[in-house]
């Protein structure tokens, strides 16, 4: 079991110049590790950000697309994993932070959260590599080949949480910080 | 036999207006109402990119994720599918303004009966519940209709707005 904020430093060192969509507790965690324009905080629909990265993936090609997806969210749009799949774009990398509850919702436990598989869900529908992390050493060994492989590609990282972000949805979610990702969006399009 | 009984809806006619309208992408989940007429269509052609989605909701998130990306998209499914994913159309499409545009076969309708007059609630709903969550909605049900989907398109990417065109009788192709 690794914490997540220690698993996402990980992930931030490799990030490039990736597009990263984030969910919840997560996204609140990515905000102070990763700042960047290119981060688009997946908040009020829950479970899209893999369906949202998705849009993404086909409209920039060029372009690493992360999700940072939470397990509890991951449940609410399990069928994302297939059409994902189906799609098969390579410049898609799926993350689930599985700590087995809704944590930003009074950490009450997710159905099947002693049984689940996602990484068996995720191979099962088609992904093209598939992993799971439970110790940061693994993680730092393998995670740089892991991104380098084309996608759709899809890692579990089994975390406890850590310290508890202040949930500060206006700040993450707020039609300012929309704005600020789309005027960013743009700009780096047309930089391509 | 009423004007409305007498005429028909055209998918080749509705295929000509997207693809007039700059849309490349349509995300799908098969409908009765439109499978014929529409969506095998847009399955046997390749101007168009055809992305199946196992949940409307997941239609809706695409769909906003190719307009931010100025990529113009629609997302058609039934009715019913659009009930299902309110929830990421107001917190998508409505909150984020953007023209998220959705082409929704309405099950069980028929042209020569109002909607809102209609026995059947599934039908009879659907117009005051996007009333209510101030989306912009219109019905097509004939060819002569056709016309009003390249405009109301235009308008919800000029406006950044979501927009629901309800299709209110089986199209043939």
């Amino acid at each position: 079991m690794m914490e997540r904020a220690a698993c996402l430093k990980e992930i931030a060192r490799l990030r490039g110049d990736a597009l990263v969509v984030a969910v919840y507790s997560t996204a609140f965690d990515w905000m102070g590790i990763s700042p960047h324009p290119l981060n688009c905080f997946s908040i009020g629909a829950m479970g899209q950000a893999s369906s949202i990265a998705l849009g993404f993936a086909i409209s920039l090609p060029y372009k690493k697309i992360v999700v940072l997806d939470g397990d509890g969210s991951l449940l609410m749009n399990l069928g994302s994993l297939v059409t994902i799949a189906d799609i098969a774009p390579e410049n898609l990398i799926h993350f689930v932070s599985q700590n087995g509850c809704y944590e930003a919702n009074g950490e009450h436990p997710i159905p099947g959260h002693d049984k689940i598989s996602f990484a068996g869900i995720a191979r099962a529908a088609g992904y093209r590599h598939v992993k799971e992390f439970s110790d940061i050493a693994s993680l730092q060994r393998d995670l740089p080949y892991f991104i380098t492989q084309h996608g759709p590609n899809f890692a579990t990282l089994h975390v406890h949480a850590g310290e508890k972000p202040a949930l500060d949805y206006e700040l993450i979610h707020g039609e300012a910080a929309r704005l600020t990702f789309q005027k960013a969006l743009r700009e780096d399009m047309r930089k391509q | 036999m009423s004007h409305a009984q007498s005429d028909g809806l055209s998918g080749a006619k509705i295929i000509v207006a997207l693809s007039e309208s700059h849309i490349d992408v349509v995300a799908s989940l098969p409908d009765i109402t439109t499978s014929h007429g529409l969506l095998w269509p847009l399955a046997r052609q390749d101007k168009m990119q055809l992305i199946r989605v196992c949940k409307e909701d997941e239609g809706i998130s695409i769909c906003a994720a190719l307009a931010m990306c100025e990529r113009r998209s629609v997302m058609l499914m039934q009715q019913t599918g659009l009930f299902d994913s309110l929830n990421a159309v107001r917190g998508i499409a409505v909150e984020y303004n953007l023209p998220v545009c959705m082409l929704v076969g309405v099950l069980g309708k028929q042209p020569e009966i109002p909607a809102r007059e209609h026995k059947k609630y599934s039908v009879r709903i659907v117009e005051p519940v996007l009333k209510a969550m101030e989306i912009d909605h219109l019905y097509i049900e004939n060819d002569r209709d056709i016309p009003l989907i390249q405009k109301a398109i235009g308008r919800a990417y000029e406006l950044s707005r979501p927009l629901v065109i309800l299709f209110g009788r089986r199209l043939t192709p």
